[in-house]
């Protein structure tokens, strides 16, 4: 009777409720959402197009042993980008990693200690970027535009423009960590970059850094009014994007087994273009490591895809240029509309 | 016994401006102190000092007794000084309980988060406290979608949050609604039958009168004068603000 009239309202009342807490989650993920829907629009248009080379699995191993060079810079870039920075530098900061380890591989003949000094030389000059951006307070655009170009001069410098062979580190344990492949079609730098993400999301999410990052590069006066320490936080996000250079310098360098001086220079454009594409906004205050993980994919796809569609590589830069110019427009819009 | 917060001497320049010249200054134990003063008299440059947002040119601060050096807006919050800020001091793109527990986040010694907790806790304040019942607000929200009275509210529920012996407010009823100023002098009240101090400032003497056990007036950057609310009729006082403006002091 009663009851039973309750009952279906109840129910109703519960769906109504799901239904709000869906549409709720789906809003405060919009940007997660977006570009979810755009990576498998791409993906889908690139089967599409180019089905002959995108059902083939050598295309996916080709993506997990190339995309996650620029993609561990990516990761921690966002959160720089978030914070309300811009670091131009880790390209050139790559090379120089890598003449730290060349140089130290030689004096000691260790790997070991060769990729150590190669991290920490990386650490060291995001720390400079840090302090010169926080310190001095030089915008951090135009601080990484100097030390990308003092760090690639060091590189020149010191090695006489010349590069080296890796090829006596090709069987060491190292780069097999590093390079090596761990199943017939599972490079592990794809499981670098999962760990790095996984690593990177744990710190922007569940650690106070992070929640630190988001607030200072929303609001740094209501940060700081608060009593968070902006500037520690900010030396450290240029710390992480130095490491990551680094690692990600040495990385690419053990694949090929051979330095280039001008190592990194080709890892600029994709960088940013996953950053901003991934949906981290440029005004800071807002980004996702989801949302970078799945850009940078969508960007190294892009190259592939280009060529398999039988277009020229040319277009690669204009459509990544595109693609950088959209998404952060996109954020100024939506900034507009709210205030 | 000490006082819950003294200054002596306290002077803070920026450049050439000079904000705040020679303050004494003292907040007791169970005290709820109104600030009043024109636009630009050092109102909020003397709480910042405080709040360790500012640190003072000259002079010194004791909390308790223990004179406190080299303050800072963290150690002051350790203190037990809370603070809504005149400029709100909200990160408008981040959730609720991202400004509900900004700078405090809780976590453990390694710094992690214990997420569902804030959330939870924001939770409880909504409906305890801030008189959210509408559905589309929750923990998760934005805050930029909120009205400015909920934004205030956001800054005021926060204060009041962390159980702070010493409680700054600087002009909070800014863009509150009648009621909800009326809610908010009641919290005042709260603090102070709760054994906890206060520095209440408002543009409305009325305010201010109605909540404070005793009015500091600061003068371009000078205490001007002082009175007990129990020794001074609201007329008095308003006089005196009058002959203050005018004068730059009272006989
Ligand atoms: N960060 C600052 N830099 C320079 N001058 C400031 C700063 N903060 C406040 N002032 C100056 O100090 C004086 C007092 O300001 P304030 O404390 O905000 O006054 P009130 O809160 O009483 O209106 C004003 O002349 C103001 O311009
Ligand atoms: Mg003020």
């Amino acid at each position: 009777m009663d009851i039973e009239k309750v009952k279906p309202e109840a129910e109703a009342a519960a769906a109504d409720s799901m239904k709000i807490r869906i549409t709720r989650r789906l809003r405060a993920n919009a940007t997660q959402v977006g570009i979810i829907a755009v990576f498998l629009l791409v993906w889908l248009f690139f089967i599409v197009a180019a089905p002959d080379t995108f059902l083939k699995p050598q295309i996916y191993n080709a993506f997990m042993s190339t995309i996650p060079f620029f993609a561990i810079m990516a990761l921690p870039l966002t959160m720089a980008v978030i914070a309300g920075e811009m670091d131009l530098s880790f390209t050139s900061i790559m090379a120089l990693g890598m003449v730290a380890f060349i140089k130290v591989f030689e004096a000691t003949n260790s790997v070991g200690l060769a990729f150590l000094s190669s991290l920490l030389t990386g650490t060291l000059a995001g720390l400079l970027n840090g302090a010169i951006v926080v310190w001095i307070g030089i915008p951090s655009l135009v601080a990484t535009i100097g030390t990308q170009f003092f760090w690639r001069g060091a590189v020149l410098v010191i090695l006489n423009g010349k590069g080296g062979t890796l090829v006596p580190i090709k069987e060491t344990l190292l780069r097999k960590i590093m390079v090596g492949q761990v199943a017939e079609y599972l490079p592990s730098q794809m499981l670098w970059l999962i760990a790095i993400a996984i690593g990177t999301w744990i710190l922007l999410n569940r650690h106070k850094f992070g929640a630190h990052i988001y607030l200072i590069g929303d609001n740094e006066n209501s940060a700081r009014l608060m009593g968070i320490n902006a500037k520690r936080t900010r030396i450290l996000v240029f710390a992480l994007v130095g490491l990551a250079s680094a690692f990600a310098g040495m990385m690419s360098s053990m694949q090929v087994s051979y330095f280039w001086p001008s190592l990194g220079e080709g890892y600029l454009l994709r960088t940013l273009a996953s950053v901003f594409l991934g949906g981290t906004s440029v005004f800071g205050g807002v980004g996702t490591i989801l949302g970078t993980f799945l850009g940078s994919f969508i960007i190294g796809a892009i190259e592939a895809g280009i060529v398999a569609i039988g277009l020229t590589g040319f277009y690669t830069q204009l459509i990544y240029g595109f693609i950088i110019i959209v998404s952060v427009s996109m954020h100024a819009v939506m900034r507009k509309r709210m205030h | 016994m000490e006082h819950r917060l003294e200054l002596k001497n306290i002077s803070k320049s920026f450049g050439e401006v000079q904000s705040l010249k020679n303050i004494n200054f003292h907040l007791g134990r169970n005290e709820v102190v109104g600030l009043l003063g024109d636009n630009g008299a050092g109102k909020s440059t003397l709480i910042k000092v405080i709040t360790g947002y500012h640190q003072a040119s000259e002079g010194e601060i004791f909390f308790g007794g223990q004179l406190a050096t080299d303050l800072t807006v963290a150690k002051a919050r350790k203190l037990g000084v809370e603070t809504v800020y005149q400029e709100r001091a909200l990160a408008e793109l981040q959730t609720l309980w991202r400004n509900i527990f900004l700078g405090r986040e809780i976590s453990n010694r390694f710094g992690f988060l214990d997420v569902n907790k804030m959330k939870e806790e924001t939770n409880r304040l909504m409906l305890e406290s801030m008189g959210f019942t509408s559905m589309a607000v929750n923990p998760d929200s934005a805050i930029q979608t909120f009205s400015g009275g909920e934004k205030q509210g956001v800054a005021i529920v926060r204060a009041l949050y962390f159980d702070a012996e010493i409680i700054i407010l600087d002009e909070p009823t800014m863009g509150l609604s009648l009621k909800e100023t009326r809610k908010l002098l009641n919290f005042v009240r709260e603090i102070k039958a709760a054994g906890k101090s206060a520095v209440f400032i408002d543009h409305n003497i009325f305010h201010v009168y109605s909540v404070a056990d005793r009015v500091v007036v600061l003068d371009r950057g000078q205490v001007a004068g002082e009175f007990r609310t129990e020794d001074i009729t609201l007329d008095d006082l308003m006089d005196k603000m009058y002959q203050i403006a005018e004068t730059g002091s009272f006989t």
